[in-house]
């Protein structure tokens, strides 16, 4: 009939007898779709009126029938969606009635936000809603999600202040409605996630972290806060040097060109003129167009390199987790915590939110006690060791950093901290010297090739099996991977690209055992002086 | 089995006296909750069942009454009057082999009655009861489905038995030569019953009333004037025993699995309260109560919480309390992580146990029983029937009528027959001198004559009504239904418990809260109850507005009585009782009703070991009907539920308990 475009009420009829015993029937909800619109042009206002109302019935009988359906919350949608003067209270309703039933149906919640957005329910009035479903049962992850989307459009800030936050007095009066929740029932994970989210931040806005120029490899190398795709278009990085803008190719360190922390220009786009020595001296001044950020270094005579950056010891660096709202509030939020950890030693949620809000706080001072808190967490949690331990080593990662910043150093010692993966690598463009000896790392990621002035890279004592990420390290003349798990020369193969690399110790590896190793490897990256197997 | 559906009205055809030496199971008794589900499951199991009662009401010690009802039960206390109509030819029918048990004609099962009136009485004489005809809609039982039933087959012949509407006065009844069968409703038989005329009752009581106040002031326009109260007096149905329903209790599965539920309606229990350091306050014993809580500090919240998950399968960690078993669960709650506020809540009222006798087990097993029952149909573990606990023996009896038993109020037997060799009870000897022959006699306890109990030592239960003009708590919404318990000072034993209605529990009138207290007697009535009383309300006094503010309600009405609680007397007591005569005791004081569906259990199985207690009956329309049987009548039971025509919104529906889970 579909085909043959009879599309009248005898196809809604018949439509209408299979929807009702299973609503979920894609196709035929289309098939009445089109009639719909078919009869739309061909029937008075009058019986077209009485045609809807007869539809929003029968699809609310198909809700009762199924109430999780998606084809029927859809095809009412689409019929509101159409409907000259539709009843949206009479849609609230009826979202408040399913939700009655149960109060975690995504589906109606999704009907619901369609049915506040389209009727322009004041926020307040939703929330209220929320508020009385929350009070029933506040195991809710949807009622709570749906107040973390209202506060913030109820509570407008400025527009110097991040957005998607709340003002502290709104943020108290949440604190104290889901800390209620996580104390009256701890193991509830919504109101463990809508803490965080309470406690967290918007991303920061995009900024140029650093800018380094190296005169040896003529090279420009910056690092955004976030990954970035610098591209031809508008989005694009321009670089001025001594006053006159120069078209350079932006790339990524690894040159795969997806978005990145890091992006440098290369050494032949740079003309020798810009970096001559004999000159006094260089600016260099690097333009975010989309962003509106800007660098600027200078490179003076007799200088190798150049650069400036934003210090990490800077509060917004690390703290991306938790925001950094007035830390009373954290400081008093970390202190019902741990009474509700004394209640509740073994509480996994409670555990994990310590850790972050000590490392809201100060992640250096509280160092030691997250690491026991961490130990605690995985012996009640072994489920997610894993995650856990990445977690810190992400942490321990993000310590040392600062920690070398205070130092004002270019070296940074990892060895011996049980890592098990490395990350902010972006944040390390100047480090000159890396030690991860002793941890249990088992690869060297991509994200390595960030480290342009990398001259030394201790990495043994781990389970290394691939080592992707040194590649193209210009600076690069130290590797020891002495006690890993390379198993095959062919690993090797991207330490080729590091043009300095001269010494290369390889003792302890599964790939010394084989005969004619060394041989092999001299072919492989000729350029290597000394190899140790 | 093709069963027999006769109702009350069918059977009054029958000569009654013909029926009457047939009955299997006979009842000499009041219609009490116990004997009630007794009978309608020795009905429902095929026997006949002859209930007599030589009150003008059903219920018993369970009853509930309208204001004006009350009045009269108060009068009959009050005057210790004596109802029964002697007979001396009852001699003549006991057979030289046989002997006769005379019973009591005066009900000695309440005392100390005291009423005391504190709402202004200025005198109209022409107050009455208004809204009688409506009225009607509140008896849920047995009186409903003769009117619900189709008039056309009103039996023309019997036009007495129309004493079901309150406009023919109840004497003409009683002067029948031939026995009447009444299905009463017990508020009207409670009002119009013995008493002719209502208004002398009540200027009577009025002067019985210890007036407290100067009655000359008018009342105000927002006062409830005493007048008002006996001008809304049907509005009000007043219990006698105060009970609740476990949400999980045995009430409410025989409810259910009989499917008697059909024949009433039930409110949850909005709130449990406590009274601590002279305030009331809400405990939290949900989940969701516990967060929405204020008072409780985040930390108590779990430790709560944490305590009432340990109670909730304490079985399972028997090394927790073990070690605690030989000592009170009030010490046993002192080791455990509680704050003395959250150990008040726990003890008094949600374990609802004594402070100084309750053992650690016993109050871990009221904890979890009480956390059982929660979240059934609500956010509190008890349900309340509309129109009072009164209705709950009376669904019961409608069952039993269903399934063709019949009742006799205002009907008293004399003495019980017992054939002296085989010391078996054969026969009772009414009012009348008739002689009712039966196999098996159910005897509810206060019948018996002093001859019978005189080693009988009996517990007492104290128990008070008020009603007052507001809420002990100030209520969110108006209409909350809460419970209390306050535990007395001196002895410790004892709590008070105090149970208070709001009007849409059909049992007081709008405007007004009904409150019942209760305990187990140390003194009298009112010498035990008036501390707690003093505490929470205060009389109501024409005092001017700057009164307005206080918190505590005042008392308008209020009633105090002893009842007998022979709830623990064993039959083993009672001097020389035949085997087949049965005992069955009054109301107990426990705040569940387990006990008298304990005890109706024990007794049929006792009786007829092989079958069924209380099956669902059949769907009316599998059913099989006789002939001369087919009556539309027969098919009450499912229309019935619709002759309750005001029913109060969310009022809770036994049928399907369990909310749709996630």
């Amino acid at each position: 009939m579909r085909q043959a475009g009879e599309l009248d009420e005898s196809v809604l009829e018949l439509t209408s007898q299979i929807l009702g015993a299973n609503p979920d029937f894609a196709t035929l909800w289309n098939c009445r779709r089109e009639v719909l619109q078919q009869l739309e042009a061909q029937k008075s206002p009058e019986e077209l009126a009485a045609l809807v109302k007869a539809e929003l019935v029968f699809l609310e009988s198909c809700l009762r029938v199924n109430p999780k359906s998606y084809g029927t919350w859809h095809h009412r949608c689409w019929l509101l969606g159409r409907l000259p003067e539709p009843n949206w209270a009479r849609e609230l309703e009826l979202c408040a009635r399913f939700l009655e039933v149960d109060e975690r149906n995504f589906h109606c919640w999704d009907y619901r936000r369609f049915v506040a957005a389209q009727a322009a329910v004041p926020p307040a009035e939703e929330l209220a809603f929320t508020d009385s479903l929350i009070t029933r049962n506040f195991s809710n992850y949807s009622s709570w999600h749906y107040r973390s989307c209202l506060l913030p459009q109820l509570h407008p800030q400025p527009d110097s202040s991040p957005q998607g936050r709340l003002p502290e007095d709104v943020l108290l009066k949440e604190l104290e409605l889901v800390q209620n929740a996580f104390f009256t029932d701890p193991n509830d994970q919504s109101a463990w996630f809508y803490h965080r989210w309470l406690l967290g931040r918007a991303d920061p806005q995009d900024a140029l972290r650093c800018l380094h120029v190296s005169r040896d490899e003529a090279c420009v190398t910056i690092s955004f806060s976030r990954p970035l795709l610098v591209g031809s278009g508008t989005e694009t990085l321009l670089l001025v040097a001594d006053q006159s803008p120069l078209i350079v190719e932006w790339r990524t360190p690894d040159g795969r060109n997806r978005p990145s922390h890091v992006w440098c220009s290369q050494l032949c786009d740079l003309p020798a003129a810009s970096l001559s020595d004999q000159l006094p001296q260089h600016t260099f001044r690097v333009i975010w167009t989309a962003g509106d950020a800007q660098k600027e270094c200078v490179l003076l005579k007799g200088r190798r390199e150049a650069w400036c950056r934003d210090s990490a010891t800077d509060e917004q660096l690390f703290r991306c987790e938790l925001s950094v709202e007035k830390s009373t509030v954290l400081q008093s939020e970390l202190k019902s915590c741990k009474e509700l950890q004394e209640l509740e030693p073994e509480n996994k949620w409670c555990l994990l939110t310590i850790i972050l809000l000590m490392r809201a706080l100060d992640p250096l001072l509280y160092e030691k006690e997250t690491l026991q808190y961490f130990q605690t967490l995985k012996a009640v949690d072994p489920m997610r060791a894993a995650y856990l331990d990445d977690l810190r080593s992400k942490f321990l990662l993000e310590n040392s950093v600062l920690k070398m910043e205070y130092a004002e150093v270019r070296v940074l010692h990892l060895a011996h901290k049980d890592l098990t993966v490395l990350c902010h690598l972006e944040q390390l463009l100047l480090v000159t010297h890396l030690d991860l000896s002793h941890n249990r790392l088992r690869t060297l990621p991509p994200a390595l090739a960030a480290l342009r002035c990398l001259q030394v890279l201790q990495a043994s004592d781990n389970s290394i099996e691939s080592l992707d990420g040194v590649a193209n390290l210009p600076q690069l003349q130290e590797l020891s991977l002495c006690n890993n798990r390379l198993q095959q020369p062919a690993a090797l193969q991207s330490l080729a690209s590091c043009p300095r690399l001269a010494l290369l110790d390889l003792q302890g590896n599964p790939l010394c055992q084989e005969g004619g190793i060394l041989d092999h490897l001299a072919k492989l990256l000729p350029s290597v002086r000394s190899i140790l197997t | 089995m093709p069963f027999l559906l006769s109702t009350p009205r069918k059977v009054r055809r029958v000569k009654s006296t013909q029926f009457f030496r047939e009955s299997c199971i006979c009842y000499p008794s009041s219609f009490g909750l116990p004997e009630s589900i007794f009978a309608a499951a020795c009905s429902r199991s095929g026997q006949r069942v002859l209930h007599v009662d030589s009150r003008s009401y059903y219920g018993g010690n369970w009853a509930s009454f309208s204001f004006s009802g009350l009045l009269s039960w108060i009068k009959e206390y009050q005057e210790n009057s004596d109802i029964v109509i002697e007979s001396s030819t009852w001699q003549e029918q006991i057979l030289e082999n046989e002997e006769a048990i005379a019973l009591s004609k005066k009900n000695k099962t309440i005392k100390n009655v005291e009423v005391f009136c504190y709402a202004s009485q200025n005198f109209q004489e022409d107050i009455e009861e208004t809204g009688a005809l409506q009225k009607n809609h509140a008896s849920v039982t047995s009186a409903n489905f003769s009117e619900a039933a189709d008039p056309n087959c009103l039996p023309t012949e019997d036009e007495s038995l129309s004493t079901l509407s309150c406009e023919v006065p109840a004497e003409q009844t009683s002067s029948e030569t031939e026995i009447a069968l009444e299905v009463n409703d017990a508020e009207e038989t409670g009002e119009k019953g013995s008493y002719s005329d209502d208004k002398t009752s009540e200027e009577e009581t009025s002067e019985n009333v210890s007036t407290a106040e100067d009655t000359t002031e008018q009342p105000k326009k927002n006062r409830i004037a005493y007048s008002q109260i006996i001008k809304e007096g049907r509005r009000f149905n007043i219990d006698l025993v105060s009970k609740l329903l476990y949400s999980r209790g045995l009430l409410i599965d025989l409810l259910i699995k009989s499917n008697v539920s059909r024949y009433a309606e039930f409110k949850n229990i909005t709130r449990i309260l406590a009274f601590r350091e002279g305030r009331v306050e809400q405990v939290p014993c949900s989940r969701a109560d516990v967060f929405n809580n204020k008072q409780l500090t985040v930390i108590e919240k779990r430790m709560l919480m944490k305590f009432l998950t340990f109670c909730m399968e304490y079985e399972k960690h028997p090394d927790e309390y073990k070690a605690y078993e030989k000592i009170t669960f009030s010490e046993f709650l002192k080791t455990q992580k509680l704050t003395p506020n959250l150990q008040y809540f726990v003890l008094h009222s949600i374990a609802m146990t004594s402070e100084t006798t309750s053992s650690t087990i016993d109050g871990l097993k009221a904890t979890k029983n009480f956390l059982h029952c929660l979240g059934r149909y609500g956010n509190t573990p008890f349900l309340f029937p509309l129109y009072g606990q009164g209705e709950l023996p009376q669904c019961f009896c409608r069952m039993c009528a269903v399934f063709g038993g019949i009742y006799c109020l205002r009907h008293s037997v004399q003495c019980l027959v017992v054939e002296k060799e085989s010391r078996k009870c054969k026969a009772i000897i009414d009012q009348f001198g008739q002689r009712i022959n039966s196999k098996h006699f159910l005897v509810e306890d206060s019948y018996f004559s002093e001859n019978t109990c005189s080693h009988v030592q009996y517990r007492q239960i104290s128990r008070a009504v008020l009603i007052t003009d507001r809420s002990v708590l100030k209520p969110d919404s108006d209409q909350q239904i809460s419970i209390l318990t306050v535990p007395l000072e001196e002895p410790k034993t004892f709590v008070v418990r105090v149970i208070e209605l709001c009007s849409s529990t059909m049992t007081c009138m709008k405007g007004t809260y009904l409150v019942h207290l209760t305990c187990t007697s140390f003194k009298t009535a009112k010498e035990d109850l008036e501390p707690v009383v003093q505490k929470l309300f205060i009389p109501y006094t024409e005092m001017e507005i700057e009164n307005e503010d206080i918190e505590k309600p005042r008392i308008l009405w209020a009633l105090y009585f002893n009842m007998r609680d022979s709830s623990e007397v064993s039959r083993d007591c009672y001097n020389d009782l035949p085997p087949n005569i049965y005992v069955c005791s009054g109301p107990d004081c426990g705040l569940g009703n387990d006990n008298a569906v304990k005890q109706a259990e024990k007794l049929f199985q006792q009786i007829f070991p092989n079958e069924d207690f209380c099956p669902a009956p059949p769907n009316p329309e599998d059913i099989v009907l006789d002939e001369d049987s087919l009556q539309p009548e027969a098919a009450e039971s499912s229309a019935m539920p619709e002759a309750n025509t005001e029913t109060p919104k969310g009022s809770t529906s036994l049928g399907n308990p369990e909310k749709p889970s996630e």
